[in-house]
C-alpha cells in the first residue's frame, strides 16, 4: 500500500491546462496548419501537385491545400521549387464546414461555435459513441488518449460511451470500408435525435490514404451529416480536443489565427489569439 | 526426406532473382514446407498466391530456418484445386483461407475453409465458394456450406460480440461457443477493416505506397515503413546511410515503448487497477512525444524513407531524447513493478489465457505472444537487418504462455529498449541520412523482415520486367496471431475474454489490409 502511494506520489500531476493558459507549444517539427505563398509560384507550375499521394493541392484560387485530403507528409515543400509551401505549429486545425478545409492558411477560421439549440443540449454533457470503419488504430489511439490524465476528456463532460444508445453523437475514423458501411450506419441510426456526428482524421473526411480504393466510400460525405472536421494524419490529440471545445461553444475564439507574411518565409510565425475558457452556457 | 534443398536461400531484404526461385511439383513443395517446419524449428512466414495465366495460380512458400536465419523460397503451380497444404502444414492454415479467398482456388479437405476478409475473388469467374459472380458479399456472413464452429446441446449458448464494441477500438466479429461462463471454442471473422491495400501497391512504387505503407496498420507505421523502405533499398541496390539506420531502430523501439507502455496501461484497466492504468497511458505519451521530436508526427509518419529518413537528430535532439527516455524509463518501470507486487492483480493474470509452446508452434503464432510461451525467436537477432546488425539487443522470453507473461514480456522488452535508447541514441554514426534509390532490379522477388513491437512484419515484393510491382504481400504479426486468441479462451470463463484479447492486442486492419 505505502509504495502504491509512493508511485503516485513521483508519478506527480500531469493534466495539461488547455484551454486555459499560454497555447501549449508542439514540437518544432510538428505539422500543422498549412501556409502556401501562392505569390511566389511560377504559373503552370504543378510540382507539388505531382508528388501529392492524395491529390489534396488545389489550383482554383490561388494556390490551396485541402486539408481534409492532406496526409501533412510535406512531401509537397520538398518538392516545390520556390519554397512557397509551409506547414506551421498551428494545431487548431478544426473546421464546421468541409470548404473551409480547403486554405493556403492566410484566412483560416477557427472552428465556430453550433447554434445555441444544440449548445444547450451538448454544451456541458456530450456523450459519443466511436466507429471506426476502416481507420489504421493512429486516428482512434489519439482519441483514446484524450480519456488519459493527460487530456482528461471528463473535465468537459465530455465521455466515449459503450452503447449508441446513450450517445449524442458519434465520431468517425476511417475511410468507411464497403464492410463496415452498413454497421457505421446502423450504429447512428441507433442514436436518439437529434445527434451530432464529428469526422476524425483524413480518411473519415476524404478516404485519406485509402481514397479511390474500390474498397472504401471515401469517407463520411454522403452517407452521414458530419458537423465537426478534424483533420489530419491523424489528428494531434489537442486538434481534436481544441476542435470539440470550441464547436460546443467552450472556447471563445477571437477570430482566426493570422500569419505574418511580412519576412521572406515566416509561416511559422503565429498571433496566438486569447482563448480563455467561457464559462458554460446556462440556457 | 532431404527435398528441403528444392528452395532457394536468401536472407532479409537480399532479393534473388524469380527466375533462381525453384517451381516444383506440388508434392516436393509440400514435403519440403513440411520438412523445413519440422526439422529445423522453422517458420512459415508467408504463403501466397500470383496469378499465371486463366487456370493457374503459382504458390509461393516463404519459410525461416530458425537455426540459421537463412531465409527459403520456392513454388509450385495449382489449378483450380489442390489438397490442402494445411493438413501436413498446420501452420498454412489462414494463408490457405487467403489464397482460396484472393483467387478461387480451393484447397481441398482444407479443416476450415471460409473466407478471411469477405471480397470477390481477384480471378473473374472463379470463387472458392462458388458465390454468384457479381453477388454482394457481406462481412462475416458465411458463404453456403460453411457456419460458424458450432456446439450443440441444451444448455450451449453462443455469444456474439462486434463489429462494432464497446470501447473506442477496430471492428472484427468474435464468437463464442459457452456453457454458462465457460467457452468451449472462440471463432474470430474479419474484414471489416479491409481497404484494398495490397492490390493498390501493384504498379507501384509510387507516391501512395509509403503512406499506404505507414497506414495499413497504424500503431505498426515504422515497422512497416522500414520493413519497405529496406526492401526496396535491396532491389534498388542501395544501402542506407548508417546514421539513417540507427535513426530507423531507433524509432522502431520508440514505437514498441509506446504500444507496450499503452498494453501494460490497458492490461491493468482491465482488472480494475487503475493507477498502473493512469501512469502508462500518460507515459506511452511520453514515448509518442518523442518520436514526435524526432519527426513531428507521434506514430513516426514521414520518418522512414526510401532511402534512409526525413528527418535527422543534431547533438541536442539526441541529448533531449535520451533525457525523455530515461525519464519515462523510470516512471513505466515505477507503474509496471506496481504490477507485480499487487496480488489482487497478479491473481488475475497468472495462469489466465494460456497457450503451450508447442500450439505456438503448431499454429505459427509469433513475436511477442511466441515469446511469452518460451518461443525464443526475435528479427533483430535472428535475421537482422540495417543497425542490428550492429547494435543487439537481448531478446527476452517468459515460459508460462499466460496473460502475465504476455505483459511480463512487455515489461522486460520496455526495459531492453530503453537500455538501448539511453546508449545508442547520443551516439549515432556520423554522416547523410538519406541516399537516392536506383531503378529496382527487373524480375526479382524480396522478403523483408522487422521485428516490430507486435512481431515479425513481413514484406515480400516481386518486381516485373519494368522494374515495378508485381505482386506485393505484407504479413503484419497479427495475421499470424489471431488464433494464439482463439485458442488462449478455450476453456476460460467469458469474463476473461477483454484481459486475454488485450494481452495479445492484435491489429485488425493490420490483418485486414
Ligand atoms: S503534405 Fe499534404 S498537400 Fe503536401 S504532399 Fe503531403 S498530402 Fe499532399
Ligand atoms: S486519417 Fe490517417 S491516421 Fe487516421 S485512420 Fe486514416 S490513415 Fe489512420
Amino acid at each position: 500500500m505505502l509504495s502504491v502511494i509512493r508511485e503516485r506520489w513521483r508519478q506527480g500531476h500531469r493534466t495539461i491546462a488547455y484551454p486555459a493558459g499560454d497555447l501549449p507549444v508542439l514540437p518544432d517539427r510538428y505539422r500543422g496548419l498549412p501556409c502556401v505563398d501562392g505569390a511566389k509560384c511560377p504559373s503552370e507550375c504543378r510540382a507539388c501537385a505531382d508528388v501529392c499521394p492524395t491529390d489534396a493541392l488545389r489550383f482554383d484560387a490561388g494556390v490551396r491545400i485541402d486539408m481534409g485530403r492532406c496526409l501533412f507528409c510535406t512531401d509537397c515543400t520538398s518538392a516545390c521549387p520556390e519554397g512557397a509551401i509551409a506547414f506551421t505549429r498551428e494545431f487548431r486545425t478544426a473546421a464546421r464546414t468541409r470548404d473551409a478545409l480547403v486554405t493556403d492558411g492566410a484566412a483560416f477560421p477557427l472552428a465556430r461555435a453550433v447554434d445555441a439549440k444544440s449548445r444547450r443540449l451538448f454544451g456541458r454533457s456530450l456523450q459519443l459513441r466511436q466507429v471506426s470503419a476502416g481507420g489504421c488504430n493512429a486516428c482512434e489511439a489519439d482519441i483514446n488518449v484524450l480519456a488519459t490524465p493527460v487530456f482528461d476528456l471528463g473535465r468537459f463532460g465530455i465521455k466515449v460511451v459503450a452503447s449508441p444508445r446513450h450517445a449524442d453523437g458519434i465520431i468517425v475514423t476511417g475511410p468507411v470500408t464497403a464492410n463496415m458501411r452498413l454497421a457505421l450506419e446502423k450504429t447512428y441510426a441507433a442514436i436518439p435525435d437529434p445527434k451530432c456526428v464529428i469526422a476524425v482524421g483524413a480518411c473519415a473526411i476524404s478516404g485519406g490514404p485509402f481514397a479511390g480504393h474500390d474498397e472504401q466510400h471515401g469517407g463520411c460525405e454522403g452517407i452521414l451529416p458530419v458537423d465537426l472536421h478534424i483533420p489530419g494524419c491523424p489528428p494531434h490529440p489537442l486538434t481534436i480536443l481544441d476542435g470539440i471545445l470550441r464547436w460546443l461553444g467552450r472556447i471563445e475564439s477571437s477570430g482566426a489565427p493570422t500569419i505574418d507574411r511580412d519576412s521572406n518565409h515566416s509561416c511559422g510565425t503565429l498571433s496566438t489569439d486569447t482563448h480563455a475558457i467561457s464559462t458554460p452556457y446556462r440556457p | 526426406m532431404t527435398v528441403i534443398t528444392d528452395c532457394v536461400k536468401t536472407f532479409n531484404s537480399k532479393p534473388v532473382r524469380q527466375a533462381d526461385v525453384p517451381v516444383v511439383r506440388f508434392d516436393d513443395f509440400r514435403d519440403a514446407l513440411a520438412s523445413t517446419l519440422a526439422s529445423r524449428d522453422g517458420e512459415l512466414l508467408a504463403l501466397f498466391g500470383v496469378p499465371r495465366g486463366p487456370q493457374t495460380v503459382r504458390v509461393y512458400g516463404v519459410t525461416l530456418e530458425g537455426m540459421t536465419g537463412a531465409i527459403g523460397l520456392m513454388a509450385t503451380d495449382v489449378g483450380e484445386r489442390y489438397p490442402a497444404l494445411t493438413r501436413d502444414v498446420s501452420q498454412a492454415h489462414w494463408f490457405e483461407r487467403e489464397i482460396a479467398e484472393q483467387w478461387g482456388v480451393v484447397p481441398e479437405n482444407h479443416p476450415w475453409l471460409k473466407p478471411i476478409r469477405f471480397h470477390r475473388s481477384y480471378s473473374s469467374g472463379r470463387d472458392a465458394w462458388n458465390r454468384v459472380v457479381g453477388g454482394a458479399i457481406l462481412p462475416c456472413v458465411m458463404p453456403e456450406g460453411t457456419d460458424y464452429f458450432k456446439i450443440r446441446g441444451d444448455e450451449i449458448h453462443e455469444v456474439a460480440v462486434g463489429p462494432v464494441h464497446a470501447g473506442v477500438i477496430e471492428p472484427g466479429h468474435f464468437r463464442f461457443q459457452c456453457h454458462g461462463e465457460h467457452v468451449f471454442t472462440l471463432e474470430i471473422e474479419f474484414g471489416y477493416q479491409h481497404r484494398g491495400i495490397e492490390r493498390r501497391l501493384i504498379g507501384g512504387p509510387d507516391k501512395r505506397t509509403l503512406p499506404l505503407m505507414e497506414t495499413l496498420a497504424g500503431d505498426t507505421s515504422i515497422g512497416h515503413a522500414t520493413a519497405y523502405c529496406q526492401l526496396i533499398e535491396g532491389l534498388g541496390r542501395v544501402v542506407a546511410p548508417l546514421r539513417a539506420q540507427a535513426i530507423r531502430a531507433a524509432a522502431l523501439e520508440l514505437e514498441r515503448l509506446a504500444n507496450h507502455t499503452g498494453d501494460l496501461g490497458a492490461l491493468a484497466g482491465d482488472v480494475g487497477y487503475l493507477p498502473t492504468l493512469s501512469y502508462c497511458g500518460r507515459i506511452r505519451g511520453d514515448f509518442l512525444n518523442a518520436t514526435a521530436l524526432v519527426c513531428g508526427n507521434r506514430f513516426g509518419r514521414g520518418l522512414v524513407r526510401p532511402g534512409g529518413v526525413g528527418f535527422d537528430i543534431d547533438e541536442p535532439m539526441a541529448a533531449e531524447l535520451r533525457g525523455r527516455v530515461e525519464a519515462a524509463h523510470r516512471d513505466v518501470t515505477g507503474a509496471a513493478n506496481l504490477l507485480w507486487s499487487t496480488s489482487s492483480v497478479m491473481a488475475r493474470f497468472e495462469g489466465t489465457g494460456t497457450v503451450p509452446l508447442a500450439t505456438i508452434r503448431a499454429l505459427g503464432v509469433t513475436g511477442t505472444a511466441g515469446r511469452a510461451s518460451g518461443h525464443d525467436r526475435d528479427a533483430r537477432r535472428d535475421t537482422p537487418s540495417g543497425y542490428h546488425r550492429y547494435a543487439q539487443i537481448p531478446v527476452s522470453t517468459w515460459h508460462t504462455g499466460d496473460v502475465f507473461a504476455r505483459a511480463y514480456v512487455r515489461h522486460l522488452e520496455i526495459q531492453r529498449s530503453c537500455e538501448y535508447l539511453i546508449e545508442n541514441a547520443p551516439q549515432l554514426p556520423a554522416g547523410d541520412v538519406r541516399r537516392d534509390i536506383g531503378p529496382l532490379m527487373v524480375d526479382a522477388i524480396g522478403v523483408s523482415l522487422i521485428e516490430g513491437w507486435r512481431g515479425p512484419v513481413c514484406h515480400v515484393a516481386m518486381t516485373g520486367a519494368e522494374g515495378t510491382f508485381s505482386h506485393y504481400k505484407v504479413v503484419d504479426p497479427s495475421f499470424r496471431n489471431w488464433i494464439g486468441l482463439a485458442m488462449a479462451l478455450r476453456d476460460q470463463p467469458i469474463s476473461d475474454f477483454p484481459l486475454c484479447n488485450k494481452s495479445f492486442n492484435l491489429s485488425y486492419c493490420g490483418h485486414d489490409l
